[in-house]
Order: C-alpha cells, then sequence, then structure tokens
C-alpha cells in the first residue's frame, strides 16, 4: 500500500465540553466520530456534507492543530498522532492547511508580503536572499504582481486573498494541502479561476489534496474522489463519476437530490421530504442519519452500521444499501 | 488616513489633542518659556506672596518666586511622572495580559485573580498605603504608583489576547507551527494596541492627577521641587488671602488632566465606537 | 406579453450614491418586468446591484441615494412619486412583502416570535386583515394559519418561543409568514437561502412555490446562485454592474444565452465549466463606470460602437430581452410584443 500516503483510521475529536468547578459539566459534541479513510497519492479527495457535519473538524484534526480524541493518523505509514499540538505540528510538516475565509485568515496589520515571508521564517528557510527568490516563484505561479506583496489584506479582493493564502501554505512545499472551502464566498467568475489555479497547482507540484466542500458541483468538477459525511462520520465514499451517477447511500441521494443544478424545469417536489438535521449534541443511536431516512427500519436504530465495500472502490455505510432500490436520482 | 479624518471632525477630541499637545511643548521647553527659570529653587523673601502683576503674572508664593515660572517648570515634572509611571504599568501590565490570555491553565488564572485583588481597591488608596510604606519620595511615589496601575492594563490586554487568540488568523499561524512568541508578541499585541493605546492616554491624565495627591500629602516630591500638587499643600495656610497661589497649579492639574482625558475619548471614538457605552 | 398582466414593471432606473469618493452610480439602467404570478429571479455576481434593485422596490433605499431616473410602476402607480409615509402605510409590507437574506439577524432575540410577527400585522393593518372588528383575535387566527402554511409545527407553542430556540430553517419560515401576514400581492426576496444548507434550502424553495401558487404571489427573487434559479424561478434577469443585460423564461436564458456576459457567466458555472477559463478582467467600479455597455471592456465580441451608448434592449416573440449590439442587426429578429 505504498499507494497511500495518509491513513487515517477510527479517527475521533471531540469539541468543546467544560469541566467546570461550579455549575453542570457541558459534555463534548463527537464532532468526528470514528473516521476512516485513506489519502492516495496525488489524488484529490473530496469531503462533502452539510454545515456541522464535522468535516471542517476533520480537516483540522489532520493538519493537528485540533488533538485528536482517539484513532491513529499515519503519515507514509509512520504514526503521527497521539502527540501533543506543536509536536503533531512538526511530525505532520508535510500536511498543510488553507482557511475558508481568506481575509481572516491574515494578520490585517500585517502586509501580505510580510505574512507571506513569516511562513517561510517561522519554518526555518533562513537565508534573505532564498526566502525573496521562493516567494517571488509562487507568487508568480498562484498569479499575483510581486508589487502586491506591499499591500494590507483589505485592499486586496477575494480571489487575490484566496491566491494569497494558497501561496504562504504552498510556498513550504508541503506534499499533502487540507482546501478548506477554497471558494465559498467567491463570485461565479472568480470561482472559475480559482479552481482552475487550484487544479493546475496541485499537478504540477504533484500534491495530495484534501478538498473540504459543501458545493457538489465543485466537488463534482474537482475532485477523484468524493468522501460524503453526516454527523461526523463518513457514509459513503467512492470515485466521483460513480458516487454521482449512481449513489448508494439514502443521504447521499436526498443530498444528490436537494443539490441545485443548472437545468430547467426541474420538478421541486421530486426529492424526498427531509426533516431538520438532529442536533450534533443528540446524535440518534444506531445509524445517525435513520430518523430522516426514508428506508429506515429497527435495526437501524439499535446498532451503528459500519463502514463496508460496497463494490470497486466504493464504501458505505448503511444495513440496507442491497436492498434499497436503484436511485431514483436524475441524470444530467 | 480615514481614522484622522474622522479624528479630525471630532471636536472634543481635537480639544484634547491641543491641550496635550501644548502641555508637551511646554515641559520640552520649560527653562526658556519660563520668565524666571531659577525661581525653581532660588527664594526672594523680600518679594513674598505678591498679587498678580505685570511683572509675575499669576503672582508670587510664600517665599517670593515666580508661580507662573514655577507651574511651567512643574509641568515638566508631571508629565515626565505621569509618562514614567504608565510605561512602567506598561511593562509589567501588557505581557501579563497576553500570558494570562494566550495560554490556558492555572497561570492565567493566578495572574487574573491577583490583577482582580489589586483592581478591587481604588487605585489611589493603594498607593497612598503603599508610597506611606515605601517613605516619601518622589521615586517611591512612583514606584507606588506604577505598581498600582498595571492591572488595567493585565485586564485589558487578557480581553483582547482572549478574543484574538480565536481568531482565524491566529489559528491560521497555529497551522504553520508560529511560536506563541512570535504569536503574542507580533501578532496579537498590535492587534491589541488601540485599546492599550486608549487606556495609557487616560492612565496620563490619571497618574498626573494621584502624582498631585501624593504631593499635596506629602507622600511625593519633596520641598523645593515645583509639583503642582506640593505647591497646593504649601499655598493651604496663605489662603484664601492669597488666592493666586493655589489656583493657578490647580488649574494647571485640572487642564492637563482634562486634555488628556478628552484626548483618551476621542482615540476610543476613533478606534472603536462600540467602546463608548461600556464604559 | 401585453402590459395588462404585469404586476410590477421597472424601466430605465438609475440610481446613484453619493460617497467620500465621488458618486457611485449603482444602478445605470435597469428594465425588470414582473408578470402577475410569477417568480422571477434577478441574478448577478456581488456588485451588479440586484440588492439595491430590490430595495429601491420596496423603498428602503440608504438616505443618501439618489433616483436619477426610471419608474417603478406597481399596479399602474408609480412607487417613485409616493412619499415615504404613503410607501409605509399602504405599500411595504402591506402589498409588498419582504424576505431578508439572513434569518439569524432579521428576528429581535430578545422578543417572542409571535409579539414580533403579531407587531407587523398590527401595524399594516388594525382592522383585524379582515376588515373585521379590529380584535386580536383575528390577527393571531391568521397567524397561526400562516405558520400551518409555512409548516411550523406546533404553532400555538411557536409563537411563545424566542427566535434562538429555532434552527436556521425555521426562523426562515418564520420571516416567510411574517412577509405574508398583510396578504401582499408581491414578495421580495433577497437570497433568502444563501445561509442554509441544500437540503434545508430546497425546503424552503419548495415552500416558496407551493406558497405563491397557493396565494397567487408574484416574486422578484433576488440570487448569486443560478441552480436555485433553475430551481424556482419561472423568468429570470441577468444583471452586470448596475446593468440588466438579458431577461426572459428561466429555461431560454439557462440553454440559449444571448448576452456575451451571460454567456460567459454560465460557463463558469462548474456543471458546466469544461476549462474553467472564468471571465477575463474585473468588474467595473460603480465610481467609474466605462460608457456604453458596462461588459464591454471585458467582451469577448465587444465592437467600437458598445462604448458609445448602453445598447437598446431587444426583445424577440418569446419574450426573450437582450441589450447587446450584436443583435441590433439582422442577425436575431428584433421582433416587438405586440
Amino acid at each position: 500500500m505504498s499507494d497511500v500516503i495518509l491513513d487515517v483510521e477510527g479517527l475521533e475529536t471531540l469539541l468543546g465540553g467544560e469541566r467546570r468547578l461550579l455549575g453542570a459539566a457541558r459534555p463534548p459534541v463527537r464532532a468526528v466520530a470514528g473516521v476512516s479513510l485513506a489519502l492516495r497519492r496525488g489524488e484529490i479527495l473530496g469531503v462533502v456534507g452539510e454545515s456541522g457535519c464535522g468535516k471542517t473538524t476533520l480537516g483540522r484534526t489532520i493538519l493537528g492543530i485540533q488533538r485528536e480524541s482517539a484513532g491513529t493518523i499515519r503519515l507514509d505509514g509512520r504514526v503521527v498522532s497521539g502527540l501533543p499540538p506543536r509536536e503533531a505540528r512538526r511530525a505532520r510538516h508535510d500536511v498543510q492547511y488553507v482557511h475558508q475565509d481568506a481575509a481572516a485568515a491574515l494578520d490585517p496589520w500585517w502586509s501580505v508580503g510580510r505574512s507571506l515571508e513569516e511562513a517561510l521564517l517561522i519554518n526555518g528557510i533562513g537565508r534573505r536572499a532564498e526566502r525573496e527568490a521562493r516567494l517571488g516563484r509562487m507568487l508568480a505561479a498562484v498569479g499575483l504582481e510581486p508589487a502586491l506583496g506591499r499591500r494590507y489584506p483589505h485592499e486586496l479582493s477575494g480571489g487575490q486573498l484566496r491566491r494569497v493564502t494558497l501561496a504562504r501554505v504552498l510556498v513550504l512545499a508541503p506534499r499533502i494541502v487540507i482546501l478548506d472551502e477554497p471558494t465559498s464566498g467567491l463570485d461565479l467568475s472568480v470561482q472559475a479561476t480559482v479552481l482552475r489555479l487550484v487544479r493546475e497547482l496541485l499537478g504540477e507540484l504533484r500534491l495530495t489534496c484534501l478538498f473540504i466542500s459543501h458545493d457538489l458541483s465543485v466537488v463534482r468538477q474537482m475532485c477523484d474522489r468524493v468522501a460524503i459525511m453526516y454527523l461526523g462520520r463518513i457514509v459513503e465514499l467512492a470515485a466521483t463519476r460513480q458516487l454521482f451517477e449512481a449513489p448508494v447511500h439514502p443521504y447521499t441521494r436526498v443530498l444528490l437530490a436537494a443539490a441545485p443544478r443548472l437545468v430547467a424545469g426541474q420538478d421541486l417536489h421530486a426529492a424526498p421530504i427531509l426533516g431538520e438535521p438532529p442536533s450534533p449534541t443528540a446524535v440518534p443511536s444506531g445509524c445517525a442519519f435513520r430518523t430522516r431516512c426514508l428506508h429506515a427500519v429497527d435495526v437501524c436504530a439499535t446498532r451503528e452500521p459500519a463502514l463496508e465495500p460496497a463494490g470497486a472502490g466504493r464504501t458505505v455505510s448503511c444495513h440496507r444499501w442491497r436492498e434499497i432500490p436503484a436511485a431514483p436520482v436524475t441524470a444530467d | 488616513m480615514l481614522v484622522l479624518r474622522k479624528f479630525a471632525r471630532d471636536t472634543s477630541g481635537m480639544v484634547g489633542l491641543v491641550i496635550v499637545l501644548t502641555a508637551v511643548v511646554v515641559a520640552v521647553l520649560a527653562p526658556r518659556l519660563a520668565p524666571h527659570p531659577l525661581d525653581a529653587y532660588e527664594s526672594h523673601p523680600l518679594r513674598r506672596l505678591q498679587a498678580p502683576s505685570d511683572a509675575s503674572p499669576f503672582g508670587t508664593d510664600n517665599l517670593g518666586r515666580d508661580v507662573l515660572s514655577r507651574v511651567i517648570l512643574g509641568t515638566r515634572a508631571a508629565l515626565s511622572i505621569a509618562l514614567l509611571v504608565v510605561a512602567g504599568a506598561m511593562l509589567i501590565g501588557v505581557p501579563l495580559g497576553l500570558v494570562a490570555g494566550y495560554y490556558r491553565g492555572w497561570m492565567p488564572e493566578v495572574i487574573m485573580r491577583v490583577t482582580d485583588v489589586f483592581l478591587a481597591v481604588p487605585q489611589l488608596i493603594l498607593a497612598l498605603a503603599l508610597a506611606q510604606l515605601l517613605g516619601p519620595s518622589l521615586r517611591n511615589a512612583m514606584l507606588a504608583l506604577t505598581l498600582t496601575y498595571w492591572p488595567f492594563f493585565t485586564r485589558i490586554v487578557f480581553a483582547e489576547t482572549r478574543r484574538i487568540r480565536v481568531s482565524v488568523f491566529v489559528e491560521a499561524l497555529e497551522g504553520l507551527n508560529a511560536g506563541a512568541g512570535r504569536v503574542m508578541f507580533a501578532h496579537i499585541l498590535p492587534n491589541a494596541a488601540p485599546p492599550i493605546i486608549v487606556r495609557a492616554t487616560i492612565g496620563m491624565g490619571f497618574t498626573i492627577l494621584s502624582a498631585a495627591v501624593l504631593g499635596f500629602l506629602g507622600m511625593g516630591a519633596t520641598p523645593p521641587d515645583p509639583e503642582w500638587g506640593l505647591a497646593i499643600a504649601e499655598s493651604r495656610q496663605y489662603l484664601p488671602e492669597a488666592w493666586w497661589f493655589a489656583t493657578f497649579p490647580g488649574l494647571a492639574i485640572f487642564l492637563v488632566v482634562f486634555g488628556f482625558n478628552l484626548l483618551g475619548d476621542g482615540l476610543r471614538d476613533v478606534v472603536d465606537p462600540r467602546l463608548r457605552r461600556s464604559r | 406579453m401585453s402590459a395588462g398582466d404585469l404586476l410590477l414593471r421597472v424601466e430605465g432606473l438609475r440610481i446613484s450614491i453619493p460617497t467620500d469618493d465621488g458618486v457611485a452610480q449603482i444602478l445605470d439602467h435597469v428594465d425588470l418586468r414582473i408578470p402577475r404570478g410569477r417568480i422571477v429571479g434577478v441574478v448577478g455576481e456581488s456588485g451588479c446591484g440586484k440588492s439595491t434593485l430590490a430595495r429601491a422596490v420596496l423603498g428602503i433605499l440608504p438616505r443618501a441615494a439618489r433616483v436619477d431616473a426610471g419608474r417603478i410602476v406597481f399596479e399602474g402607480e408609480d412607487l417613485l412619486a409616493l412619499d415615504q409615509r404613503e410607501l409605509t402605510r399602504r405599500i411595504r409590507g402591506k402589498e409588498i412583502g419582504f424576505i431578508p437574506q439572513d434569518p439569524f439577524l432579521a428576528l429581535n432575540p430578545t422578543f417572542k416570535v409571535g409579539t414580533q410577527l403579531l407587531e407587523i400585522m398590527r401595524w399594516h393593518a388594525p382592522d383585524g386583515g379582515d376588515g373585521g372588528g379590529g380584535r386580536r383575535g383575528a390577527h393571531r387566527a391568521r397567524l397561526l394559519d400562516l405558520l400551518r402554511a409555512v409548516q411550523i409545527a406546533d404553532p400555538e407553542a411557536a409563537l411563545d418561543r424566542y427566535p434562538h430556540q429555532f434552527s436556521g430553517g425555521q426562523r426562515q419560515r418564520l420571516l416567510i409568514a411574517g412577509a405574508l401576514a398583510c396578504r401582499p400581492r408581491l414578495v421580495i426576496a433577497d437570497e433568502p437561502t444563501t445561509a442554509l444548507d441544500v437540503t434545508t434550502q430546497l425546503q424552503i424553495l419548495r415552500l416558496l412555490r407551493d406558497l405563491a401558487n397557493r396565494f397567487g404571489l408574484s416574486m422578484l427573487f433576488v440570487t448569486h446562485d443560478f441552480g436555485v434559479v433553475a430551481q424556482l424561478c419561472d423568468d429570470v434577469m441577468v444583471m452586470y454592474a448596475g446593468q440588466s443585460v438579458e431577461g426572459g423564461g428561466t429555461a431560454e436564458i439557462l440553454e440559449r444565452p444571448r448576452h456575451p456576459y451571460t454567456q460567459l457567466l454560465l460557463a463558469c458555472h462548474p456543471d458546466r465549466a469544461q476549462d474553467l477559463a472564468g471571465i477575463p478582467g474585473t468588474v467595473a467600479s460603480p465610481l467609474a463606470p466605462p460608457p456604453g455597455c458596462r461588459f464591454h471592456p471585458r467582451c469577448p465580441s465587444a465592437r467600437p460602437d458598445c462604448a458609445v451608448a448602453r445598447p437598446a434592449t431587444v426583445v424577440d416573440a418569446g419574450g426573450h430581452a437582450v441589450g447587446c449590439v450584436l443583435y441590433h442587426a439582422g442577425a436575431v429578429p428584433a421582433a416587438r410584443p405586440s
């Protein structure tokens, strides 16, 4: 399995939760509840889900700024989990993360150029000439004028800020980048150019990428494989084409049916009705999705389904995936 | 630039700025501006307690010294005391606030509880007690003021640090594996600067007042130093006849403290309009 | 399409706002037609003026804004000719309802939901909304009906709860009920689903469609998302930098866009984009907009006359309107509606 660069097994992250001297203790939320996935060298793996599904926490845990409470992370077969935060970051130096909110991810008091250079300084790339050369190359690679370095974050457009945050991370020559909603908040035309840039850079630098997004259209366009998350769990993982053309898990089907597509005259009532998602603090017993699932039976309430192989390269976490009739999702 | 334009529209802030700048100029040029610069330490028994006249517009004091000259010379003392005390308090308070705000666990708890204890007692009373303990001298008065003023900075910096610590750019820095020192001093501190500057400005006025009180009570400057609080103390037994002896140093205190407060309030509005209601 | 079945007609609307750096020409020339009973999407990228258009129709423009030209005709009456008092009393919230963008900000967290919604109703219809009696009971009964219509579970209990006790989707339902409280004929929705997840968004869109059918509502739906337009809207109007560039039936615009901007923008959608080319250049600043067609500096088909004057709008027999010189010469017959 030299094919796998990053291997995550049974990862679990608890968020919040406070023991207080006075007053009631707040129980933590299991934001990531036993996720296993293998990132293959050079692929773009999409992680998709609705807000609160734990996709961002998964990214932050893999990065190491959020400590896992259980599970193992292996980088090139070497265990890099179970460490305190700073050591975890040092061990996972090959993994870098690009924040969703590019404007907020830069210190407003620092010029963009200084922020970029700082990334190199922190990581001990010492000589000034070398830093400047690397930054110059990287700015050119992300399509920014070197003169932009003197400006401050609030003076840049959304698209430019994305490029800056991307450059700040890529200049460190990581092998894995985690992109968290890389185009959220961008206009359609800017989104297109940023996505193209991401695709080109990932290919050129031969990077492996965990692509976190809620936008199914974007994921379909960008990713090789896609994992669908629901309440901290991966419910289905398959090659992009396979997943979009023949979704297996009931939640995947609902999600695909609900996503807006560029086809006029859709029947808004074709997709199955769904209630409100349960709160992450009160996850249903057994299968987390069962309260909104059209196919739920007794066993779904008592036993949590495991992520099991379901045909070529697909894994799915559902007791009844074999029995549910083929997806009625409209293909386009 | 926008900030400057906004500040220029704030009349009271501009008045404060003009007062403070005037005070600074007076302090710097004091020996040249004062008509009788040597009156700081010389006495003229023959000209005791003369009412304001063309020769000495503010009159003369019990030792025949020109009150105007001593008020002007006192500006320098007042401002330098305030500057040293506030700087000293910041030097202690700001790093403590940063550390308490940045880390979790018992250390911030200890720092903040000690801060709370200091803040629970009015600063002036605490400073009086401390100055008494150390023995009356200007140096000890300044030390007492410094040692009782730092918690104000700790409190503010702590709150700001807690807020900025969870911002996305700090998290991004941690993702890049930046060290705590770098994050605290190169990133959080500049972002926390505006409220610190506001507090320091108001603190200057406050310290001038406290120093005057200490001087008045005989725990600060010692005769014959030209110090405003001390001058008022000396004038007491000549009141109400020699009203000018107490009035002009008092006006000087009032004006400079007023100026610093106006300036601080003006800065507060420029920096963050939201702060106005919170205090 | 005859003018008779139009509920709202915006013609040649120009709005500018003076700023510290000069006068911003937010809307340069906007035409919009909303036929009775139809949902019309207004779509464009940020800064195109779509929200300003919605606010102009509601009469809630910023104080400094100036209307330089144009008309907003609602039920045969020019809203721009009415003063604020009359707009407030007769039109806004009553004839025209508003669904705001952010369900988390639009409700006051310190008051019960029922109190807030009943206040809206009392404000606009002191007689109970049915011309009968003016009793609180009438309002309450109508509100309960509305909450049932927007599918709030247990409406009686919902009235006594506070906004934070509802999820984002439920809050948006409450706001929809608020917008419908006084039986409006037109509802203006400004990106009402942008803050929501896709499964919740679908349920809200579904609800809007059902309510429009049931109450015969017309709707002006502001969005940046062509996918949502495809799901919900009958007609769509595309805006660029303060100009309406193209309008028509949703299927027509999505399948056969004519304006170069619409064509390029649709090609940027990840469902369509093969090479993700984007659109070269950046959106013109409203402080110094290019003359003529505001898209011409970025347009691959631009001609010298594009910079001279804003191209006249050409409407074909199917109601597909486009403001582009490419369609002025005989290439596409400029049929006028009868």
